[in-house]
């Protein structure tokens, strides 16, 4: 069998600690887009809610057990799972919502960064444009860190999930870094 | 005597800490002074005066204020690579170990060779270099200038790297106060108490303004100390963000500012990690202009020498660092707050040697000679001054012994940031100022000294009822109550010049812009305000005029006769203090100005000693050299012979990927490229080509239909995002009723082309299914496993010419999969190759990329005309059918060799009939791209050329100027190698 890497290139996933920032590159979770067909908005509802898959409203985020989504954009939303348990994530999700919807695997388009501080609120100001302070817990948007597309959910006030281009996960990471270490 | 001209600390403390002393050094020497000092204050207080030398005549010069409009103290603060020119002394934090040089002098500040340009000034008149340097015109840039460009400049740049480091940021807040003298305080304290998100931020170290200035008392207690007590309060507010050091130089569009904050600038060297400056990005729902007002001084014959300076700024360094700059203080003044500098300097133990007040009314102060309706004419002091003349109301000239002379023209508000969007101030008689005009940014209020509120109790009741009013506008009570203050006038009798002798009054400092430099201009017709700048340089430079500019066009409504707002001012745009350009890159220098992306394969690839080439953000293999291989030739030669005698390897992961799903999905493939795909069969590729609407070649790439209404297209790289842009307008904004979704899928696999009469033995030892020529034929595409079931994707397809297949597997298993086909290829003499072999590969071929996808060319350039449908309608269709588009002797795809093997080719070159002069009437077109074949062993190459589907088989000649070739070529078919395609359908 091939092995797989992680986006940052090792074997495991990576830890980095800067002061009171922790940022975890997560590996165990798996995604799919989630896109409603035209006019099949109902039948989707009703299959996401029998079968516990979360839909959350514009710029939120759900969490659940065993599913987890954000809001993308528009009847268009990213399915979260763990990787363990439903790697071929489509394939689950397609027999329990059938043809109302699209969906496409984004498992490896993407790296992962947990980050968690008592107070992530100097560093994110460094990164994004977002008014998080102001936002609630759950809250999510597309971003822009670094020039770089980026999901960003916010779990609550010391912990926040991004999103980045696995392709560019290492300038991620290091804009992180260097950020923070103007900070912490 | 160190710190000789600093006040007795039993009369007087200041707002410094006397109990440690700070060492530094300017222009060599050492000196101390104290925390809370600037080096101009710690220099004043040693007794130094003169501080640098003017702009153009070199006049030896002294601070003329104590703040951020200062033009005449600049200095070199630092050495090395942090060495920062036309730093202003005035605002510099002093702290141990400070470094500092006066600059535009030679050999000293004292003694300065080119001060004989000040003997020489009446031929450095306004204009002069346009009148003087006209001819002849080659001199200029060769000579003149840079003869000019040494006699006249400012400090140096070090030519060094930056070594410190810069960030940026972004910040929010319903108000953001500009200022945090009385009037932003108070709003602060109004608007923070009420439960805004407030920002105050203030350029000062200390907090407070003028507060921090003057004498005032505020309920009962000095100014200074209520400003102290009420940072106290806004730091104990948590919805309160106060920022020292921080300077709001501009206002942008829909409630944004940007801010720089001078983190480090007060300590020797930056903490580890930390940034020298950030520059924040404040969005605001309302933001309050308190930046206070700017003294001006009055122009009078040699007003300019050290010594002298703003009446206002001659009691700051009194008041706030205990200097005394001189002992025997002179005062000349047109208002009352004139004499508040002298009353304070008074009362601090120094000899006030006489109030000169332009004005005749009046009372007289106490205790001091104060004489009305008197002018000073003139001044002595070579490097400092030593005396004044005055002329009295009687007509009387007395010359009085001084080393500083305060002079008080009235107050500028700081308008500045409400003219950012070109609204223009309004003009206030009563005060003789300008003050905010209407139509300024939206949302921006301004409260205090800088909307023409002078008294301290003015000011704190402007900067409360604005806050009250923003607060109510968001929805809170805002209540306050007023502390006591002074509440006195200005009592202005405009005066701006003193006409007297023929001697040069000074108007704009920096720029050596003199009374006299005005009446040219006038003389000349450049009398409009902006004329009148460019012409004089009246309010460039650094200080963009802060103290000269209303002097300079008061002078000039003089001249013409009209009123000051008839003549205007000049636009104020950002910044409103200089910006260092590290600070605005910030964070992006060197590497971090772009962010990577690295392919699947780039681990092994590096571990290979691979060569990478940039391709956007991408870095991409170039080519991997083998031991004994000394030159990039040798190493493509031997991936292009190994790859078409075998087979190769390459990461085409970087080809743009896109998901397009829904039952409309192939309706939209119809649209969006030129030919069909609505027919296409399910497991199955095509070639696509997709139009712009002018009709030219947007993209082009396959796509495979993996599902009823599933498919999968491919872009080329560097149209990754543009296509998938152009499908999203298409789908939400040309065809919304179309029940289609899009979701890229670049990054999610990784994708490897595997190419060569060896591709299907070596792709058969890891994929699990058959993949002989009947279960998985040409243009095939599926889902598969690989190497034991990993979930895998196979689509038959070559851009080489060659059998060949793409693979892809979910990007984390991306290097695990290169090496098992590295592996498995073993057998073969696989070899992995980089984009360099990928060109040579393709042009063999005939296949067009980003030479020939210029953006100019059709599909029947391209010799791709068959392909767009007239079937069914599509982007790009209607256009294509266009006469000028279907012309038979415009542009056609060609191949191209030079008759001579050994004869070279460079892209670019045009193409030219035997014995025709290079002429553009004779060119015939132009060569896109070039290898080198190693099978055909000569330079190849594609190229446009006229008719050129007339002209296989003839010969013409490839000219380029730029190479400074001229080569005989072949014209030829574009498919060097197989072009019947046996081979890829093997």
């Amino acid at each position: 069998m091939l092995k797989p890497l992680t986006a940052l290139g090792h074997e495991t996933p990576q830890t980095v600690t800067i002061g009171p920032l922790r940022v975890t590159e997560r590996f165990d979770i798996a995604l799919s887009s989630l896109a409603v067909r035209r006019g099949r908005d109902k039948d989707l509802a009703k299959a996401a809610k029998s079968a516990g898959i979360p839909l959350p409203g514009p710029a939120s985020a759900e969490a659940g057990d065993p599913w987890s989504a954000f809001w993308m954009t528009p009847e268009m939303w990213m399915i979260e799972a763990p990787h363990a348990s439903h790697e071929d994530i489509c394939a689950h999700l397609k027999s329990a919502l059938g043809d109302a919807v699209s969906m496409t695997e984004q498992t490896d388009a993407w790296v992962r960064f947990d980050l968690d501080a008592p107070d992530l609120s100097p560093l994110m100001q460094r990164l994004t444009n977002l008014d998080l302070p102001a936002k609630p817990p759950g809250f999510a948007a597309r971003t822009v860190i670094d020039h770089l597309g980026v999901y960003l959910i916010q779990r609550r006030a010391s912990e926040i999930t991004l999103y980045g281009p696995r392709a560019s996960a290492q300038s991620l990471l290091h804009a992180l870094e260097v950020a923070a270490r103007s900070v912490y | 005597m160190t710190q000789s001209n600093r006040i007795n600390p039993s009369i007087w403390g200041g707002q410094i800490d006397r109990a440690q002393n700070l060492t530094f050094s300017f222009d060599g020497r050492s000196y101390q002074g104290h925390p809370g000092d600037t080096l101009a204050s710690a220099l004043l207080a040693n007794g130094v005066q003169l501080m640098g030398r003017s702009f153009k005549y070199h006049r030896p010069r002294g601070p003329l204020s104590s703040g951020s409009e200062e033009p005449n103290a600049l200095v070199e603060l630092r050495a090395g690579a942090a060495r920062e020119p036309n730093t202003r002394a005035t605002v510099a934090e002093l702290f141990d170990g400070l470094t500092a040089a006066s600059q535009n002098r030679w050999p000293s500040l004292t003694f300065d060779a080119l001060s004989i340009n000040d003997r020489l000034s009446a031929f450095f008149a306004a204009g002069f270099y346009y009148k003087t340097f006209m001819w002849p015109a080659a001199f200029w840039e060769k000579i003149y200038e840079p003869i000019i460009r040494r006699a006249a400049g400012l400090g140096a740049v070090s030519r060094l790297e930056d070594p410190d480091t810069y960030d940026k940021g972004f910040l929010h807040c319903d108000l953001l106060i500009i200022g945090a003298g009385p009037a932003g305080l108070m709003a602060a304290l109004t608007a923070g108490r009420a439960g805004l998100r407030v920002i105050l931020a203030d350029e000062d170290f200390r907090m407070g303004g003028r507060l921090n200035a003057e004498t005032f008392e505020i309920s009962g207690q000095p100014g200074a100390d209520w400003a102290a007590a009420t940072m106290a309060e806004l730091a104990s507010l948590p919805n309160v963000r106060t920022m020292a050091r921080t300077t709001v130089v501009g206002a942008f569009d829909h409630g944004i500012y940007s801010a720089v904050e001078r983190v480090s600038d007060h300590l020797p060297t930056p903490l580890p990690g930390k940034p020298r400056q950030t520059l924040w990005r404040i969005y605001s729902a309302h933001a309050l202009l308190t930046g206070g007002a700017t003294e001006r001084p009055i122009a009078f014959e040699n007003n300019d020498r050290p010594g002298i300076m703003l009446a206002g700024a001659l009691r700051t360094y009194a008041n706030r660092w205990g200097v005394a700059v001189g002992d025997r203080v002179a005062i000349f003044t047109n208002n009352d707050d004139g004499l508040r500098s002298a009353a304070d300097l008074q009362a601090k133990g120094v000899d006030i040697v006489a109030v000169i007040d332009s004005r005749t009314g009046g009372a007289l102060l106490p205790g001091i000679r104060h004489l009305r309706g008197a002018q000073v004419i003139d001044t002595a002091g070579r490097l400092g001054l030593k005396s004044i003349t005055v002329r009295a109301d009687s007509g009387k000239i007395e010359t009085i012994s001084a080393n500083a002379l305060g002079v008080s023209g009235g107050w500028n508000p700081n308008v500045n940031i409400t003219s950012h969007h070109r609204s223009k101030p309004m003009w206030r008689d009563d005060i003789a100022a300008f003050v905010p005009g209407e139509g300024g940014p939206a949302n921006l209020h301004s409260a205090g000294a800088a909307a023409g509120h002078f008294s301290t109790h003015a000011a704190l009741k402007s900067g409360a009822e604005a806050a009250r009013v923003i607060a109510e506008a968001m929805g809170k009570q805002a209540p306050y109550v007023l502390p006591a203050a002074e509440d006195a006038p200005l009592s202005i009798t405009p005066l701006w010049h003193v006409p007297h002798g023929k001697g040069r009054a000074w108007i704009d400092q920096q720029n050596d812009v003199t009374v006299k430099d005005i009446k040219l201009a006038h003389q000349e017709n450049f009398t409009n305000v902006e004329h009148l700048k460019r012409y004089t340089t009246l309010g460039m430079a650094t200080d963009q005029g802060k103290t000269s500019n209303v002097i300079g066009l008061a002078l000039m409504a003089e001249l013409t006769g009209q009123t000051i707002p008839q003549t205007g001012t000049t636009v104020y745009r950002p910044p409103y203090t200089p910006v260092a350009m590290g600070t605005l890159a910030g964070r992006s220098r060197g590497k971090d100005f772009k962010p990577f992306r690295l392919t699947p394969s780039h681990k092994w690839a590096r571990e290979q000693g691979a060569v990478f080439v940039e391709v956007g953000n991408w870095m991409r293999t170039q080519w991997i050299a083998k031991p004994g291989e000394t030159t990039w030739r040798q190493s493509v030669d031997r991936e292009v012979l190994q790859t078409r005698a075998s087979v190769g390897i390459c990461d085409v992961t970087t080809l743009g990927k896109i998901d397009i799903q829904g039952t409309d999905a192939g309706l939209l493939l119809d649209r969006v490229y030129a030919n069909t795909f609505s027919t296409l069969p399910v497991g199955k590729c095509r070639y696509g080509l997709m139009l712009r609407e002018d009709g030219m070649v947007f993209d082009d790439g396959t796509t495979a239909r993996m599902g009823n209404h599933e498919y999968v297209m491919t872009t080329t790289t560097a149209n990754a995002v543009t296509v998938f842009r152009h499908l999203e307008f298409c789908r939400q904004c040309l065809w919304p009723d179309l029940d289609v979704q899009l979701i890229s899928t670049t990054e999610a696999w990784a994708q490897y082309s595997v190419a060569g009469p060896n591709a299907r033995k070596l792709l058969a030892k890891i994929v699990d299914q058959d993949i002989c020529d009947a279960a998985f034929p040409y243009m095939g595409a599926g889902n598969i496993t690989v190497c034991g079931g990993l979930r895998a994707r196979l689509f038959r397809i070559s851009f080489s010419g060659e059998l060949a297949y793409e693979i892809a597997v979910p990007t984390r298993y991306g290097d695990a999969l290169i090496r098992a086909l590295v592996e498995a290829g073993g057998e073969f003499d696989a070899v992995v190759y980089g984009t360099e072999t990928l060109g040579v590969l393709r042009i063999e071929k005939g296949h067009v990329a980003g030479g020939e996808l210029n953006g100019q060319s059709s599909a029947l350039n391209m010799g791709l005309g068959k392909m767009v449908s007239k079937k069914k309608d599509s982007i790009g269709m209607a256009m294509s059918l266009r006469e000028g588009m279907n012309d038979p002797g415009g542009y056609w795809l060609v191949g191209v060799r030079p008759v001579d093997p050994a004869a070279g080719l460079s892209a670019g070159s045009h193409f030219l009939p035997l014995g025709a002069a290079p002429t553009s009437a004779h060119d015939g077109g132009w060569l896109t791209s070039k290898v080198f074949s190693p099978h055909l062993g000569c330079d190849i190459a594609l190229g446009y050329l006229k008719a050129g589907d007339q002209k296989i088989g003839t010969r013409m000649r490839a000219v380029n100027f730029l190479t400074k070739t001229d080569t005989e070529v072949d014209i030829v078919s574009p498919h060097f190698f197989d072009p019947e395609g046996a081979r890829l359908r093997a």
